[in-house]
């Protein structure tokens, strides 16, 4: 396909809201400005409610911005309906049209923009071959699986060569196996074909395996924008830190900031950690702690008593109480490991390193 | 806060499509000259007819004694008819829903519920003075009675009850049915009788439901013609008494004044029915009964019940068929044998029986496509566009379902027989077959709009948004995706249009000029005059024809069906 890729600007977008029940408007979405990079895959995750379908909604022209100006490549595209749009969507539901058989759901958009009936055959069985249909062309869609049916929306969105690729949480109604697989698939489909890809989701893993940027969206502002790892290691607020992945949070005033180390009092205690800039003594800080980064051992760190202890195969999960705090730890691999029982005391340890602070 | 940008980026989106704007406007435009145009216009000359805006022209009609005795009379028979339908057609989807019933019942049920549909509305009244009056088969011959009056308000109350229930039972047919059977299975698991179980749980349940009927029945009661016409004999209804204003007295703001009482009564019905029973039944029952329901089998329940339905159902059956054979009779309450045609003949030969069948069949046969589409277009608006006027064009379409023929006819008397306002525009409308079809379309449309809307809120709205974002517009999209997806409703409302179309009387009676022959304005002719056997074979004819439209539907759906496709494995 050597259509030139665009990127996509929401420039402040805001959508506004009435909400049914009580008569007042809100913001689905406030002041989002954003850029996507032709050729990247971009993943909009949030919980329900945070504004990332609307904003893929608009984006893909169903919805009407309230606010600011929507860009694909350096053309604004407000008034454009979403037939007139470079965008093709695929939906969560699949939107399979139900009367027409594979072939004739792909080649539809093919069929509207008067391409020769050899060229529709051939962009077809193409694009069928891509996402690995060939020789069910024939069929009609409710004779395909759940799996089937995604790859048939995803044939059908990619055919008529969009600028950019829309995906409302395309893998939502699959079993967990099949959505593995099929994310897989659907990110080595993007990179074969080098399209701009935009992809809402509430499910961090997916988000994680398919992404080059995570948008993290929540009650319609954006949190942070970054890669997997930078939004993984260094979240910018609780929220983030607690969306993604498993966090705990230590709170504690800073003490001191010498050589890079930062010390902080927590519950009582002593603690050095990584220090970042713009830190000042006195202040109340939050330390972030995955539950992998850390371990339990019989002395140095953090002093604690053993709340539960339960072997969950791959891993140890306990939960340890500092002072009022409890943490969540998972110790991987635990065969050949020390196992502390409910009730023991020990030590809760981590390099300086492996905690993040905000 | 400020929604204007969406608001203003919607509308040039609108813009950008101009046969949906184009279909928008036709749309508007049409609903308001046919349907609240003529409504409005009646308004008007209630209260400013007789010179300067006033209360002149209610005074008046409330002081005639005709008038508010047919209020009366239209409100108790209303009453009547709305409780015992209900009750009659709760009977019946109860039988149907919980008790094992034999074929033979079944197969009876499923006819009573198809009569109504396919028969002209004064059938059965001709049957009830046909087996009851001063000659009916029953009393005079078989009971020897020779002085049996069924005219007045037994007679309306009896034939429009009969006519109607079967509305009641398949309306709470599906109501019952989505009555979850793990609800009553745990009363009777607690100790409760069967009808502990039917008074405490399955009734309470269906209340709004059984409200909901009432409410119906009692609409179509009070908005029927026919029948008050033909059985009513000096009982007046309000219908009957505004057609008699015109026809007779050559009152026409009177009428208009009283049709503006008629219209206020059953709009007052709808709104409650509409936005207060319908909701109320939506969320008692909603969803789908979880598994299948064991049968009664109880010979206690199952034989009274099965028998006391059988027997009404037979008894419905045989009022139907009554016309027909009495159609063959030489002369209908003295001589039985041998059977003839001669009727038939008659009709045909004296009475322009091909010019009154060609008329209505020609007539009917244009409305129903117009509106089957129009109804379809309306339902695609509706459920699936979002723009400022819907509210405006689902509103319209369905108060036509509230206004009753009568009111719509003399709304057009009076709206445009000297052009829209009187000032001569449109004028030529009047008096020709465009206003009859156009009055076939409005009667049609709602019952066509509703059943497109059910169609359409089952397809799920993203369909339609892929073929859009695909780069369809909304012409294609209603072309290549809407309408094949609805083909099975849109067949359906183009028969149901035909049918109601060409069996239609109330408006139509009003507005119909010599240059057209319609068959029920000649059944009603031949009927009042007496001549039942022309009626009978007058009507015969008719319902020939619309089983015949029923019948070629169905072959149609199995052929091309799409939900027959769609569902193969």
């Amino acid at each position: 396909m050597d259509k030139i890729k665009k990127g996509v600007c929401l420039d402040h977008i805001s959508k506004i809201y009435q909400d049914p029940k009580t008569g007042k408007d809100f913001y689905a979405v406030k002041d989002t400005s954003l850029t996507i990079e032709p050729g990247s895959f971009v993943t909009l995750l949030g919980p329900s409610g945070c504004g990332k379908t609307t904003t893929l909604r608009m984006i893909a022209g169903f919805e009407s911005p309230d606010e600011g100006e929507i860009y694909l490549g350096d053309e604004p595209i407000n008034t454009l309906t979403p037939n007139k749009r470079d965008t093709a969507m695929v939906f969560q539901s699949y939107a399979l049209l139900p009367h027409y058989n594979v072939f004739d759901n792909v080649a539809y958009g093919l069929k509207l923009r008067k391409v020769p009936k050899e060229e529709i055959h051939d962009r077809v069985m193409h694009i069928l071959d891509l996402v690995e249909l060939t020789g069910m062309e024939g069929r009609m869609t409710n004779q395909l699986s759940g799996g089937q049916q995604q790859r048939v929306a995803l044939a059908r969105a990619l055919v008529i060569e969009p600028s950019v690729l829309l995906f409302d949480e395309p893998l939502s109604n699959l079993d967990a196996k099949l959505r593995v697989s099929m994310r897989t698939e659907i990110r080595r489909i993007q990179q074969e074909v080098g399209i701009t890809a935009i992809y809402v989701t509430h499910d961090q893993s997916e988000a994680m395996a398919l992404s080059d940027q995570i948008i993290i969206m929540n009650k319609g502002v954006v949190a942070q924008i970054g890669t997997p790892q930078e939004i993984y290691y260094h979240p910018v607020n609780e929220f983030v830190a607690d969306f993604i992945g498993e966090a705990n949070f230590l709170r504690g005033k800073l003490t001191g900031v010498e050589n890079g180390l930062a010390a902080l009092d927590i519950e009582g205690e002593r603690l050095t950690v990584a220090a970042r800039e713009g830190m000042t003594v006195g202040e109340e800080h939050t330390v972030v702690l995955r539950p992998e980064s850390a371990m339990l051992s019989d002395g140095g760190g953090l002093p604690c008593t053993v709340e539960l202890s339960c072997f969950m195969g791959s891993y140890q999960n306990y939960h340890v109480r500092v002072g009022n705090t409890m943490v969540k730890l998972a110790e991987n691999d635990p065969r050949n490991k020390r196992i502390y029982r409910v009730g023991e005391k020990c030590y809760l340890t981590f390099a300086p390193d492996a905690v993040h602070v905000l | 806060m400020a929604r204007s940008q969406s608001a203003a980026l919607d509308r040039k989106k609108l813009m950008a499509d101009p046969i949906m704007v184009t279909t928008i406007v036709v749309l508007i435009t049409f609903l308001t000259l046919f349907i609240l145009y003529p409504l409005a216009i009646l308004l008007v000359d209630s209260f400013v007819g007789d010179g300067g805006f006033g209360f002149g022209i209610f005074r008046r009609i409330f002081a005639m004694p005709t008038f508010t005795t047919a209020i009366t009379n239209t409100l108790k028979v209303g009453l009547l008819v709305g409780v015992l339908s209900a009750f009659l057609g709760l009977l019946f989807a109860y039988v149907e829903v919980y008790v094992r019933v034999g074929r033979l019942v079944g197969g009876l049920f499923k006819v009573v519920s198809m009569l109504p549909v396919v028969s002209p509305p004064f059938v059965l009244s001709l049957s009830m003075i046909m087996l009851f009056g001063k000659a009916g088969i029953i009393t005079r011959f078989l009971l020897g009675i020779y002085d049996n009056s069924v005219y007045g308000f037994w007679g309306i109350a009896i034939v429009q009850t009969l006519t109607f229930f079967p509305v009641c039972y398949m309306m709470l047919k599906g109501l019952l049915k989505n009555i979850d059977p793990s609800l009553e299975e745990a009363a009777r698991d607690m100790g409760a009788s069967r009808w502990r179980v039917f008074v405490s749980v399955t009734l309470p349940l269906m209340l709004p439901g059984l409200g909901n009927a009432f409410l119906v029945t009692f609409i179509e009661s009070i908005a029927d013609f026919a029948n008050p016409m033909l059985i009513g004999g000096s009982y007046d209804t309000l219908a009957t008494t505004i057609y008699l204003q015109i026809t007779g007295s050559y009152d026409k703001p009177g009428a208009a004044a009283m049709a503006v009482v008629l219209l206020c009564i059953t709009l007052a019905m709808f709104a409650v029915q509409k936005y207060y029973l319908e909701r109320k039944t939506a969320a008692t029952l909603t969803g789908k009964a979880s598994r299948g329901r064991m049968l009664i089998e109880d010979k206690s329940v199952k034989i009274p019940l099965t028998i006391l339905c059988g027997l009404a159902a037979a008894f419905v059956i045989l009022m139907y068929l009554c016309v027909p054979i009495g159609a063959f009779f030489p002369t209908w309450g003295y001589k039985f044998f041998p059977l003839t045609g001669k009727w038939f003949k008659l009709i045909f030969t004296r009475y322009h029986g091909f010019q009154a069948f060609w008329d209505s069949f020609r007539l009917s046969l244009i409305s129903a496509p117009i509106t089957a589409l129009l109804s379809m277009i309306i339902s695609y608006l509706v459920v699936k566009r979002n723009f400022k006027s819907k509210g405006f064009i689902e509103a319209v379409s369905m108060l036509a379902m509230a206004v009753p023929g009568t009111v719509l006819g003399v709304g057009y008397i009076r709206g445009f027989s000297a052009g829209v306002f009187r000032t001569g525009f449109l004028q030529g409308l009047y008096g020709t077959g465009l206003v009859l079809i156009i009055v076939f379309v409005v009667r049609s449309l709602p019952t066509g709009t509703r059943s497109g809307i059910s169609a359409l809120r089952q397809i799920d709205k993203s369909i339609e948004e892929s073929a859009y974002d695909m780069g369809a517009n909304s012409f294609k999209v209603f072309m290549t995706v809407t309408l094949p997806l609805i083909k099975d409703s849109f067949l359906s409302g183009l028969v149901t249009a035909f049918v109601r179309s060409i069996t239609a009387i109330s408006a139509i009676i009003l507005l119909v000029t010599p240059q057209f022959l319609l068959i029920t304005v000649q059944i009603n002719e031949f009927a009042e005059k007496g001549s039942y056997s022309l009626a009978c074979a007058f009507a015969t004819i008719l319902i020939v024809i619309t089983y015949g439209a029923v019948l070629l539907m169905d072959l149609f759906m199995k052929r091309f069906g799409t939900s027959k496709k769609m569902k193969e494995d």
